[in-house]
């Protein structure tokens, strides 16, 4: 009998397990006894990072974008038809067209959306990069913009834990380099107590904030944002003017979790080194898709990814379980248009970024390459 | 009738143990209860500053040794 790898979800994590899935079991694809089935609900796949770049005309739009068929492994069956109800009990899952899915391994791998209208006038008054139609507005603002007052606003919780700090360095690189530093006032707001979630970045970041004379205001959770005004108001109780709003808007998991009454929020309670679903023993949850109290980022989902892999494999293959999750992220970290660092961190080593450099600038940039290697299985 | 969440963010070092909280108060109703479980020994200052802060409620904080318990109430 034919064992069927259902994936929900063709972001990074879905497409580096079906791929990942591929190259280990050739002979068993071959021969029928596994099929790998993905459920998709775009026939384009893009490199989510890269969107930072969009706004500085840093990148040209077309380098973000692969057709989903060509980064799939061929022996993928793919189908651009959204689920819209997962029944993890009956192991089915029913698409959009009224197709139904049947399993005997199930990954999650929905992902997150964001959510600007989550927070009153947050969606009229303010700039976002987190989608292509949001870059798109904010480069063309930009282009605009002649000075004033900036606030980069984060709000909770978010993917792309370091991008925040990335935006407000770069735009201040950005407006240096043309001419409109000395008539404009960048100010960060962020929700907890100092810069960033990571201790060592947020030490890092302070200095780095005084020296480029950016301003900060923390303990900051949006309560509402007054287009006309043009203010932006915490649940603390401070209000500041803008010119020019930045928000990195709270994220919500996929509408097909809730739907499913799989996760508040869209998040899929999940066991943080097996990647279970809890209470399954047969549904794998990947990247931004589950409630681990760790980092919404690539290269969470890559690294879940990986552990996935060799688990269905093993599963599959030989009948027992291969190994565990260990927390393991990796984030590259622009610090301006020409520097960048990294930061790395498990459940049990604490992250310590290193100084800046051109050197790792330039590998980020070559990652923005290199991705597609990623996606494909590959690095 | 309320309910109680655990987020068990114990040697969770990013978002952590606050921003965790901050999203799970937003899924909740008022009244509802939220224990984070957290190795970060911050977390029994920072959470009930922030609380104080915004208007919830810190039910408890209690050491349990190799980890912090924080219970908070969302008042509003």
């Amino acid at each position: 009998m034919s064992k069927k790898i259902l994936i929900v979800g063709g972001g990074l994590a879905g497409t580096i397990i079906a791929n990942g899935v591929c190259r280990h079991i050739g002979a068993q694809l071959r021969k029928g006894d596994v099929s790998i089935t993905m459920l998709g609900t775009s026939d384009t796949h893009m490199y989510q990072p890269g969107l930072l770049y969009i706004p500085f005309g840093k990148i040209r739009e077309q380098e973000l974008f692969r057709p989903q068929r060509k980064v799939l492994d061929k022996r993928v069956i793919f189908h651009i038809d959204p689920a819209k109800h997962i029944d993890v009990e009956a192991k089915k899952v029913t698409c959009e067209s009224g197709k139904v899915h049947s399993y005997d391994y199930l990954v999650l791998a929905t992902g997150s959306r964001i959510m600007p209208q989550n927070i009153p006038g947050l969606a009229e008054g303010a700039h976002w990069l987190y989608d292509l139609e949001g870059a798109r507005k904010m480069r063309d603002a930009l282009d605009k913009f002649e000075g004033g007052k900036i606030v980069v606003n984060v709000n909770a919780p978010h993917k792309c834990p370091v991008a925040p700090l990335e935006i407000t360095f770069m735009l201040k690189d950005y407006l240096q380099g043309k001419g409109l530093w000395d008539k404009t006032e960048i100010t960060y707001t962020y929700p907890i107590g100092r810069l960033h979630a990571l201790e060592p970045v947020a030490e890092w970041a302070k200095p780095a904030m005084d020296e480029a004379g950016i301003k900060y205001e923390t303990f900051f959770n949006t309560k509402s944002v007054d287009p006309a005004a043009k203010t932006i108001s915490s649940e603390e109780g401070v209000t500041l003017n803008y010119d020019f709003l930045v928000t990195i808007p709270p994220h919500n998991g996929a509408e097909v979790i809730t739907a499913s009454n799989l996760g508040a929020g869209g998040w899929v309670p999940t066991n943080k080194t097996k990647l279970l679903r809890e209470g399954s023993t047969d549904v794998f949850v990947c990247g931004d898709t589950t409630n681990i109290p760790i980092s919404k980022a690539g290269s969470t989902a890559h690294f879940e990814a990986d552990t996935v892999i060799d688990n269905l494999v093993s599963l599959l293959t030989e009948g027992r379980w291969a190994r565990d999750y260990d927390g393991k992220v990796f984030c590259f970290v622009e610090t301006g248009m020409s520097t960048g660092t990294y930061v790395w961190f498990n459940y049990s080593t604490p992250p310590n970024p290193g100084a800046p450099s051109q050197m790792i600038h330039w590998f980020k940039l070559a990652y923005n390459r290199l991705y597609w290697l990623s996606a494909r299985g590959l690095l | 009738m309320s309910e109680r969440t655990t987020i068990d963010a114990r040697g969770a070092f990013c978002p952590g143990p606050l921003m965790e909280l901050i999203a799970a108060l937003k899924l909740m109703q008022i009244g509802d209860e939220v224990e984070i479980l957290s190795t970060d020994k911050g977390t029994a200052n920072d959470v009930p500053e922030w609380t104080a802060k915004v208007g919830h409620e810190t039910v408890a904080v209690t050491d349990k040794g190799d980890h912090w318990s924080v219970v908070v109430k969302k008042a509003k």
